[in-house]
């Protein structure tokens, strides 16, 4: 039976929703599934990772995993860890520290990693699947003979599906934050003004791109996202050209996104988005060009100005009776 | 302060990519352009070479054709390039890239590394980690703003809230996302000069480093098949009433 890890990143001692997703996966492959999250909280994630599958929680809560950055020590816990138990699989959520812990851990026990994962078989052989050339094609990735595999699996892959198990065995690790991981340390930690959901997490995405001609309209994508409980994001182009933050971006490079409903505003629709959205329930696309390849997946498309389209919906549904 | 920036040479993002039939290796033998997201990181290292004095050398690892990349970075500013090919290294996965240029950069000495946060084409998003892990130093990874006293970092760090404000004392990695400056575009000046600037070409051999590549890489595709597309549905011009339609859409969606 394959013993599958599960490395879990806890945020105010909560585990991050990918964790969740991956735990719910791990129990469904029939393996041994054990979590392992590290923080000074990371006990009071123990019995969600339960819910979700874990039957063992390895927790490690130094209070220096406060104000340390997790690559390093997360590493050298999670090498012990499988020096100890030879797991068959860790899995990781595309998340920016996990990703950090995966690649160092990948390092210290010489293994290969595949990331970007939409899927994974572990029958014997572990196969990743992924998809590429902007979700054109998928890819199946097997590991060949070293253990552990090592996968990061984008968020949103699988559904988090508490089963209600018994409560999993807590087993506190040792292993200490080494003192040459301290050399870089968290001196803050600021949280963007939120005031509606997350981009992940919305069941309405409005995302901008070149089309919106000028970052200030954004402005547009903000107010009609309040009106509809939504989230904005936004394409590549724009983010390059530091319109707005990495963090909204969707896409091959950022985030996944599955809504409801997917507003693509003055976006092409080039593969590098499109990866990141096509998963949507269904697709409106505003575009001032008939030709844009984003028409190509739109449950409706709106051949016209984006900044004269987005200024009528808004008034439209500002002034719709409730 | 001696910086360190890697950079990759990728098929134009722009255009469609492929895959080789037998190998299931990205084809590279259409047009091939520096990383978008690595101007972000040679203009990060020439804002810290130029605030602090020192200079900035270019790594890269990819075929020979990969040398217009280097000459480009050495245009914006870079003082040397280092491009690392060799026959051997086609298919390598992340871990294998990262011995390469972990190499490399022991080679030249660094006080700063400095990368993209992934790469264009392959897109896995560790190599940066892998680089400090190989060379026992803190990875300060997802930066949106880097600035430097010249003996330590300042760097705000994107997170899935918000960012963190991290202090990291050199030598260190850090991976710039995009937006965390404005590149700058090479001048003729700088695109005549960089025809005269030092560009070594090393193979595997020359950095000492042994068994590597795609027959190493320790994973393999096993199946590659188009996946199901969307339908196209309703196109409409927008002739005034488009608002009315999408409010429309949005009503049998259920989401108003």
């Amino acid at each position: 039976m394959a013993k599958i890890f599960v490395y879990t990143e806890i945020n105010g001692g909560k585990p991050a929703t990918v964790a969740l997703e991956l735990l719910t996966k791990a129990k469904s492959l029939g393996g041994e599934v054990a979590a392992v999250a590290l923080g000074p909280d990371a006990e009071q994630a123990a019995a969600a990772l339960g819910d979700h599958g874990a039957t063992t929680v390895f927790v490690g809560t130094d209070p220096a995993y406060a104000d340390v950055l997790m690559g390093g020590p997360g590493a050298d816990a999670l090498a012990a860890l499988v020096a100890e138990h030879q797991p068959d699989v860790v899995l990781f959520g595309g998340t920016y520290a996990s990703r950090d812990v995966a690649g160092r851990l990948a390092v210290k026990l010489d293994v290969p990693v595949i990331a970007n994962g939409l899927g994974i078989d572990v029958d014997g052989d572990v196969t990743v699947h992924s998809s590429i050339f902007g979700a054109t094609q998928n890819v199946a990735t097997k590991f060949e003979a070293k253990r552990p595999a090592i996968a990061i699996i984008r968020a949103k892959s699988f559904a988090a599906e508490p089963s209600g198990g018994a409560a999993p065995a807590v087993v506190q690790i040792s292993t200490p934050v080494a003192d040459k991981h301290r050399s870089a340390r968290v001196v803050e930690r600021l949280a963007d003004v939120a005031t509606g959901p997350k981009l992940e997490e919305a069941p309405v995405v409005i995302s901008g791109g070149r089309g919106l001609v000028d970052a200030k309209n954004f402005a547009l994508l903000d107010q009609l996202a309040e009106l509809v409980h939504g989230a904005v994001g936004a394409s590549r182009a724009v983010v390059d050209a530091g319109w707005v933050p990495y963090a909204m971006q969707v896409g091959q490079t950022g985030k996944t996104v599955k809504p409801q409903v997917y507003i693509a505003c003055g976006i092409s629709g080039a593969m590098q988005h499109t990866v990141g959205m096509k998963g949507s329930k269904s697709i409106i696309a505003i575009n001032k060009d008939p030709e844009a390849p984003i028409f190509k997946l739109a449950d409706l498309g709106v051949v016209g100005d984006t900044l004269k389209v987005l200024p009528a919906v808004i008034e439209a549904l500002q002034n719709r009776p409730n | 302060m001696k910086v360190v920036v890697c950079i990759k040479q990728v098929p134009d993002p722009n255009s469609v990519g492929q895959l080789d039939p037998t190998t299931h290796r990205l084809r590279r033998d259409g047009e091939l352009v520096l990383d978008p997201g690595d101007e972000f990181g040679v203009e990060a290292g020439l804002q810290l070479a130029e605030a602090h004095g020192g200079e900035v050398t270019v790594i890269s690892m990819g075929p020979e054709r990969g040398i217009d990349a280097v000459r480009k970075a050495l245009a914006m500013g870079a003082a040397k390039g280092v491009l690392v090919t060799d026959e051997g290294l086609g298919g390598s996965d992340a871990l294998t890239t990262a011995k390469v240029l972990a190499a490399a950069i022991k080679r030249e000495g660094f006080d700063i590394v400095i990368t993209a946060t992934e790469s264009t084409d392959g897109y896995t998003g560790v190599v940066p980690q892998m680089v400090a892990e190989l060379l026992d130093v803190p990875a300060v990874t997802f930066a949106k703003e880097v600035t430097s006293d010249g003996t330590a970092l300042k760097v705000k760090r994107q997170t899935e809230i918000g960012f963190d404000l991290i202090e990291a004392t050199l030598p260190a990695v850090v991976s710039v996302t995009a937006g965390v400056n404005e590149p700058r575009y090479p001048s003729l000046k700088g695109i005549m000069g960089a025809k005269s600037k030092p560009l070594d070409t090393l193979t595997v051999a020359d950095l000492g480093i042994g068994d590597v590549g795609g027959a190493t890489a320790g994973q393999a595709v096993s199946a590659v098949e188009p996946a199901a597309q969307r339908q196209a549905g309703e196109i409409i011009q927008d002739d005034g009433e488009a608002a009315a339609r999408i409010v429309a859409f949005l009503a049998e969606k259920k989401v108003i």
